[in-house]
Order: C-alpha cells, then structure tokens, then sequence
C-alpha cells in the first residue's frame, strides 16, 4: 500500500510522466480513429431512420457525445484542480491547462450542433431555456479558466486561480445534466439514462456509444499530447529538459 | 446499403444542409485543434532548445 502511494507520486512526476505521456496518447489517438469509424459506420450505413426526426436525427451522433464530454472534461479539470490543491504536485495544475482548450472545443461543438438541430427540428436556432443557457455558462467558464491562467505569468499562481475557478465551476455541470428534469425546457429529456436505461433503437444506440468512447480516447490523445509541451515549457531549465531536446 | 443512392445519402431526406454542417464543423475543429497543439509542442520544443543552446555556448566561452 505504502509503496504503490509512492509509486503514484512517482509517476505523477513531471519528469517521469512526460515519456509516459508520449507513448500513450498514439495509441489513444489511434483508438479513437478506429471508434470514430466504426461509430460513424453504424450510424449512417446501419441505424434506421427515425419515424418522427427522419434523416435529421443523425446529428445526435455528434451532438450527445460533445455535450458529455463538455461535462465530463470540465469534472476532470476540477478533479485535477482538487488533486493539486491537496496534494500540491505540480503535474495537477499541467493536466488541468492541457485539458481545457478540448473541453472547450466540445462545449462550441454541443452549442453548433445544437443550434443545427434546433432549427429544423424546434423552428429556431436558440431558446433562452435552461438547458441551453447553462451550457452557454460552460464555455464562457472554460473561455474564463484559459483567459485568467494566461493572464497571470507564475505558473504556480496561474494554477491556483484556474484552479478555483474550475473547482467551483463545476457546480454548473449538474445544473447542466438535471435541467431537463429540473425546468420545463423545450430541449427533450437525456436520451440514455442510468436508471430508465434508453428509450433509442438499439444500432442507433451503439452508434451514439461509440462515437462517445472515440471522443474519450480522443479528449485523452488530446490532454496527453498537450500536457508534454506544457511540461516542457514550465521545466525548460531542468537539466532533464536539456536531455530531451538536445 | 439502406441509402438508394449517393445523391440520397448526402440530400439526408432534405436534413443535408443541417446535419453535413454539424459533421463539417466537428471535423474543422478537430483538425483546427490539432495543427495548434502541434504547432504548441513544437514552440516549446524549440524554446528549451534555444535556452539549452544559450546555457551551453556561455559555459564554452572562457
């Protein structure tokens, strides 16, 4: 017990997970290539077409997995935020910057998509209700976390203010997830739930799955790949540094 | 092959513009993102190369 904690702090080492880092993010970059196809396939060559949405429901193969992992990046940079707070390891504050130009990415792409299937399925491309508005908040929180940490030049001070600002952000994203539940929207209620399960045709159902893990693996691909020019950016006067790029 | 051709596959029953237009600007950002993240690796690279470089030809010089 004792030594696997050490072996974490170990790893969680700058130094030691940069070449971690580097061999992992080709292969989950390759397999969210590999996903993404086989989702992609399902979904336009094998899932039905939907008796009330037509052809225009397919948007839901890119809609539903970027709002998740709008969600769900935004809850790892407040984990990684909480792990730094506690703990103070320098590689927290790293993983948390490499991770929010993805989720912010997600949330625009939940918003666009959105706002293409809004249009010709509710006549508009935007409501002012909960569900859209509080995802609106998402970004301009994660546009908020990039602009204040790199506004301030110490990285240290820089990871502490994103820090809190991502901590307490994260309050946002169950308002997120239950507004459906919690308001009277005009956005339909979660298409796969924990405890009704899915109320979606089955291929349809996988070839949303699917395109979820892809951009999973591509969301890590993307964090493992950014968080190596972070470290090397913030230990350029470390003598391992100098090793690496010489 | 549900679709009955390719024209019908890209008109996606009159949803093309909508449902193309999510696809498209997915596939822009995704590439967008990447060509950035490179184009950070790379600078960050080139940075510490730069410092190593300066701190080696002031430890040369007598």
């Amino acid at each position: 017990m004792e030594q696997l904690r050490i072996r974490w702090f170990q790893w969680a080492a700058p130094q030691s997970f940069y070449p971690i880092a580097g061999r992992l993010w080709p292969l989950f970059a390759a397999l969210a290539a590999v996903l993404a196809l086989v989702g992609l396939y399902l979904g336009f060559f094998v899932a039905p077409t939907d008796f009330q949405q037509g052809e225009g429901y397919r948007i839901i193969f890119v809609h539903v997995p970027a709002s998740w992992m709008s969600m769900i990046i935004y809850l790892a940079m407040a984990f990684w935020a909480f792990l730094g707070f506690t703990f103070n390891t320098r590689l927290s504050g790293m993983m948390t910057q490499a991770l929010a130009p993805t989720g912010a990415m997600f949330t625009f792409l939940s918003l666009w998509t959105g706002a293409l299937w809004g249009k010709p399925m509710w006549g508009t491309w935007w409501v002012w209700d909960a569900r859209l508005t509080s995802e609106l908040i998402l970004f301009f929180l994660y546009m908020g976390y990039i602009a204040l940490t790199s506004a301030i030049d110490d990285p240290r001070r820089a990871d502490r203010a994103g820090g809190l600002l991502a901590l307490v952000g994260a309050v946002n994203v169950p308002i997120i997830y239950f507004s459906v539940k919690w308001w009277n929207t005009l956005h339909q209620g979660a298409s796969v739930s924990v405890t009704k399960g899915s109320s979606m045709a089955q291929t349809m159902l996988w070839a949303m799955l699917l395109m979820a893990l892809a951009f999973w693996a591509y969301s890590i691909a993307m964090a493992l790949y950014r968080v190596r020019g972070i470290i090397l950016q913030r230990e350029r006067h470390a003598r391992w540094v100098q090793e690496v790029v010489a | 092959m549900m679709w009955v051709s390719w024209d019908a596959f890209w008109a996606m029953g009159g949803y093309g513009l909508y449902v193309w237009g999510s696809y498209a600007v997915v596939l822009v950002c995704i590439v967008v993102e990447i060509v950035l993240a490179r184009a950070g690796q790379r600078a960050s690279v080139q940075t510490a190369r730069e410092l190593w470089e300066q701190e080696t030809a002031h430890d040369a010089t007598p």
